[in-house]
């Protein structure tokens, strides 16, 4: 089974990085056309462009572009991640980003885009062709002076690699969200075609702002190291250009900030046809053997089946009519079984975890309170030390990882950081001005902790809800089936588990419920709209919380009265009857 | 093919349609009824519309250039930029007045030619709204019935929305401040509270608890507000430009706030839709002669051409097999059939006209009354059996007023119309908007919307040919349903041989 499902998602990474390599020449030959174009000279570019094409030159970097091509297609592959990692904490996202593997992504994102950066700077021709250019000295003889400008675009794409590097793991950029609406490949693929022109454009614009930023006040440091090794001469040009004057050049901007749309351009849309191959929809083999696919732990292949299930209960009757089949002999419902099986651990898991999650933010705020009250009454005189102790005790990886207790916003500290109230164990406890200021000045140089370890409000409820995109289409596909079975379920396999599954939704329903009222959970994250990154999944917990509303409703309409004769336990039963009369 | 001349002829004057029962429509004086709802004009506060801002108000102030300018930018956009600048010519250089006004007019250029590609952009988006949407001058400007329970929402001239429920005593209103001409208001189904608002700038997805016993929703946290991001900075360029993103057709996730923009070559946008109710297709017109039809399971569209004029108005089987439509200046109903699979069938080639409605002339006592012509839009019951079509009429004389008449429809196993009647309200009013309730148990409720403000209710009492649907609880406590069911139970026969 994993040999089957390793192929599989290979085969779709390898057509998705084959049609990227395809895309290749007419976006290359949109960028030469660009990259040369003149106004006063239309004709003169035209030929030029055409006499670039096919130049030896212009075949080998074309061949090491396609290249970086595939390189940048097996690290999509080889990063992706149909559930996000959401950092908790700003010190959380710096771990990702210094993380081994990350720093590795990093620099081969760097050399490639150095090298594709070297390869539009031999397409561009002109006065990047070369790193080095022989110049006459004022005694007479010639000797190899550098060009400043080859070396500025090598170095911008470099930089521009290396900050989409850095993006990609702030914005998830390795997140894959499956799309609710269904499409061919080739329509999606032209549906997003414009966004992804836009996100390089804007993009590149940016980073080519930073480099040149940077370039200004760091970048005599590569010049004179790369003169020094290659024994170059500092050209007598009239300007270096990591001066105002030099960086003034409009034709030098317009061409970093090209061949910079161009790099990224070329890697979104490698980004994007990966995305479109992996998330497209799967048939699976309805049969018993096969809900193994359900069981197991790779979750990029649940995904794909998961899919499957909610389109396939959705959309087809025969496959659904295969789905309350008996089997042969014995006249067991093994498909439904499996299925209704997995969904319901599914949501049930989901349940868990919410009811934990809350548990723990309850209690946490009690229990800590109490403790440190109690401590605060026996030991007022050393109160310093032992906040600190307390402090210096709390493991430093607590804040990598979304926990669901978090030391730091404990009420302890809120006590400490705001004025202390009357009536408070505190209060009467913490009065010596002398300890107050100690406490002050404890927490003035913590401050900077206190913004790395702080939680990022609501990232804990992303982090809840990050693979909840399982559970929605568990959602969706157990609804419409129980749905179609009150037409199409004839030996009525689906009657047998109702009770257990409208439970379980309820259940659901109610630890979803208490959930949102906690703070932050609700509020609505601000969305971007002109990135690459997928932002799916900050709203996934609405999203999550629609769908369960809407399956509840789905089998309430259906069903309507007859639910009455369904065993549920009076409290389910109770709210059941708000569905019914739709006072949810 | 069914014709006018077949109806039996329309009410004396003074005469209202009160029911259908005994396979024939009633007719009496208007009775007032508890869901019968009347909004007089003057009850209304009303506020100028005229005015998009209240610049007017307040006194010239001499600002610095760039003072002006960024204000020009964030009220104008980029023309408003640029008209800023080449009227401030003493301020500026001359050649920066110079070329902005240069840019100015290329791109007012530009826009007129992109307006004289799609003459509807050019329209403001008032009377854009008035030209597309199915109401214009009616104090009730929009009507939905909730898809499962007996309340329904009501937008109002004054730009508020109440929603009605005979089991509540509360009346929920609904304010907000984006809610500006409202075109269409729908309530989503599966849910017992969402109700989704579509405005002159954005979409607006109110969340009225149903349990809730507050009754004014101002501007609060109740609803979720979706803007069509790109809209929001081009409404502010140029008009031409900004219905663009309005019109293009975006399914959206409410929930999730995403949304997935359909992308077609040609139509320029969108101006009716309607969803099939089993959800398998999705009727698009557009304000050319042409018209979509999307399958919602892979997103595809088959194109439709029309001869005459834009599609002006559809409605759907209830197993979504069957499309009645109509186009633009005719008066005729087309029909056109397609399968649940998609894939193995392209459907039909040609739509098939099934209704001709041209203008008859009835004699009656008052005189000779002239009925049909164009069509405004059509209504179909959730069972099938009856269909509702509200004939534009001619404003301009006084005896074609716009009027309803209803069809007995049959889907399966053949497809067969017959006249029914005609409903018509109180002398004066016309009707304006129509609806059905989506499970009345009695046969079919017609809900209409009058031209004077009023909201009348109209039943057709009859017993379903199809097999009754189940687990819908909750007919409305009509006074009518309550008097007679059982008159009508042994009657059912009688209607089955009629038709």
């Amino acid at each position: 089974m994993q040999e089957m499902s390793d192929r599989l998602l290979n085969n779709k990474a390898a057509a998705s990085i084959a049609w990227a390599v395809l895309l290749l020449p007419p976006s290359t030959a949109i960028f030469v056309i660009l990259s040369k174009f003149s106004v006063l000279h239309p004709i003169q570019t035209i030929s030029e462009c055409f006499s670039m094409l096919t130049s030896a030159t212009a075949i080998f970097s074309f061949i090491l572009l396609c290249g970086v091509i595939i390189m940048v297609g097996f690290l999509n592959f080889e990063y992706y991640t149909v559930i996000p990692t959401i950092a908790c904490s700003k010190i959380a996202l710096f771990g990702q980003l210094l993380h081994p593997r990350q720093l590795v992504n990093s620099l081969v994102h760097c050399i490639m885009g150095m090298i594709v950066a070297w390869c539009s700077a031999v397409t561009i021709g002109f006065r990047y062709e070369t790193l080095g250019h022989p110049c006459a000295q004022t005694d007479g003889y010639h000797q190899m002076c550098l060009n400043e400008y080859h070396l500025i675009l090598l170095l911008g794409g470099a930089f521009v690699g290396f900050s989409h590097s850095l993006l990609g793991v702030i914005h998830n950029m390795n997140y894959v969200s499956f799309h609710t609406v269904q499409q061919y490949k080739y329509l999606r693929f032209k549906g997003c075609l414009p966004l992804v022109v836009k996100c390089s454009a804007t993009q590149a614009l940016y980073s080519v702002r930073n480099f040149i930023v940077v370039y200004y006040f760091l970048g005599y440091i590569p010049r004179t190291w790369i003169c020094k090794t290659l024994n170059l001469h500092l050209g007598s040009s009239a300007h270096p250009l990591d001066s105002i004057a030099g960086l003034l050049d409009l034709s030098l901007l317009y061409h970093l900030w090209i061949s910079a749309t161009f790099l990224l351009f070329t890697w979104y849309i490698t980004l994007l046809l990966f995305r479109i191959f992996l998330t497209e929809h799967i048939h699976f083999r309805l049969n018993p053997t096969d809900h193994q696919i359900l069981v197991l732990s790779f979750p990029k292949f649940q995904f794909l089946a998961l899919q499957d299930l909610a389109l396939l209960s959705q959309h087809s009757p025969l496959r659904r009519c295969e789905v309350f089949s008996l089997s042969q002999p014995g006249g067991h419902p093994h498909n439904w079984n499996a299925i209704s099986k997995e969904c319901l651990s599914l949501l049930a898991d989901l349940t868990q975890r919410l009811v934990a999650y809350h548990d723990t933010v309850a209690t946490n705020g009690r229990a800590k309170s109490l403790s440190s009250g109690s401590e605060r009454k026996t030991s007022s005189e050393t109160s310093g030390t032992l906040i600190s102790q307390k402090w210096l005790s709390i493991p430093l990886t607590a804040p990598f990882t979304p926990d669901l207790d978090s030391p730091f916003m404990s009420p302890a500290l809120r006590r400490l950081a705001a004025p202390v109230e009357q009536g408070s164990p505190w209060y009467g406890t913490v009065q010596s001005p002398h300890i107050m200021r100690r406490v002050k000045n404890f927490l003035a140089k913590r401050v900077l902790i206190v913004y790395l370890f702080n939680k990022l409000p609501e990232a804990s409820s992303q982090a809840l809800f990050a693979d909840s995109q399982a559970h929605i289409w568990a959602l969706e596909g157990l609804s419409y089936l129980v749905q179609a079975s009150f037409s199409e379920d004839q030996f009525g396999v689906v009657q047998t588990t109702l009770p257990s599954i409208l439970s379980c939704m309820l259940v659901l329903q109610e630890a979803v419920d208490r959930h949102f009222k906690l703070p932050h959970a609700s509020s609505k994250p601000v969305r971007s709209t002109s990135s690459m990154g997928d932002s799916t999944y900050k709203t996934l917990r609405f999203a999550l919380r629609a769908t369960l509303k809407t399956a509840i409703y789905r089998i309430t309409t259906t069903f309507g009265d007859h639910l009455n004769a369904v065993q549920l336990s009076a409290e389910h039963r109770k709210r059941l009857q708000q569905f019914l009369e739709y006072k949810e | 093919m069914c014709s006018l001349a077949l109806f039996p002829p329309p009410l004396p004057y003074g005469q209202t349609t009160v029911c259908e029962s005994n396979n024939e429509l009633l007719s009496g004086s208007s009775t007032e009824d508890q869901l019968n709802l009347s909004f007089p004009r003057e009850s209304l506060k009303l506020h100028s519309r005229t005015e998009n801002s209240s610049k007017a108000a307040f006194l010239d102030h001499s600002e610095t250039l760039w003072m002006r300018s960024a204000a020009a930018w964030r009220d104008g956009g980029l023309t408003g930029l640029l008209n800023e600048i080449t009227n401030s010519h003493p301020e500026v250089p001359k050649w920066l007045s110079m070329s902005s006004g240069c840019i100015l007019a290329l791109l007012q250029w530009v826009s007129s030619f992109h307006g004289s590609l799609f003459p509807h952009l050019t329209l403001s988006s008032e009377d854009m709204i008035a030209e597309f949407s199915q109401v214009s001058d009616c104090v009730v400007r929009a009507f939905a019935w909730h898809p499962h329970t007996d309340k329904f929402a009501v937008a109002l001239l004054d730009d508020s929305i109440k929603i009605y429920n005979p089991k509540s005593a509360t009346t929920p209103t609904l304010k907000h401040r984006l809610q500006r001409n409202v075109a269409v208001v729908q309530w989503k189904p599966l849910c017992a509270s969402a109700l989704a608002v579509g405005c002159q700038n954005c979409l607006l997805v109110w969340h009225v608890d149903p349990c809730s016993l507050s009754t004014r929703y101002v501007n609060s946290g109740h609803v979720q507000k979706i803007e069509f991001s790109s809209l929001k900075k081009c409404q502010k360029n140029s008009l031409s430009f900004t219905f663009n993103a309005v019109l293009n057709f975006l399914v959206w996730d409410v929930a999730a706030e995403s949304c997935v923009p359909l992308q077609r070559v040609g139509g320029g946008g969108v101006t009716f839709l309607s969803w099939s109710p089993d959800g398998s297709h999705v009727l698009a017109s557009t304000p050319s002669a042409l018209f979509r039809v999307w399958e919602t399971r892979m997103w595809t569209c088959e194109r439709w051409p029309c001869i005459k004029g834009r599609c002006q108005s559809g409605c759907w089987s209830p197993d979504g097999s069957r499309l009645l439509f109509t186009v633009q200046d005719e008066a005729v109903i087309y029909s056109l059939t397609f399968t649940n699979t998609p894939g193995t069938s392209k459907g039909p080639h040609a739509a098939v006209v099934v209704a001709d409605l041209s203008e008859t002339t009835f004699s009656t006592p008052d005189g000779d009354i002239i009925v049909g012509g164009e069509i405004q839009s059509l209504a179909w019951d959730p069972r099938g059996e009856r269909l509702a079509v509200l004939l534009k009429g001619d404003p301009r004389a006084a005896d074609r007023s716009p009027i309803i008449a209803v069809f007995k429809t049959r889907v399966s196993p053949i497809f067969e119309l017959l006249p029914c009647g005609f409903v018509q309200g109180e002398p004066g009013a016309e009707p304006r908007l129509m609806q059905f309730h989506p499970n009345f148990r009695h046969g079919a409720l017609l809900t209409v919307c009058w031209s004077s403000g009023r909201i009348t209710h109209v039943p057709f009492y009859f017993l379903s040919a199809s097999i009754p649907r189940l687990g819908l609880s909750g007919s409305p406590t009509l006074p009518h349903v309550q008097e007679r069911p059982a008159d009508f139970a042994n009657q059912s026969l009688f209607t089955e041989f009629i038709s």
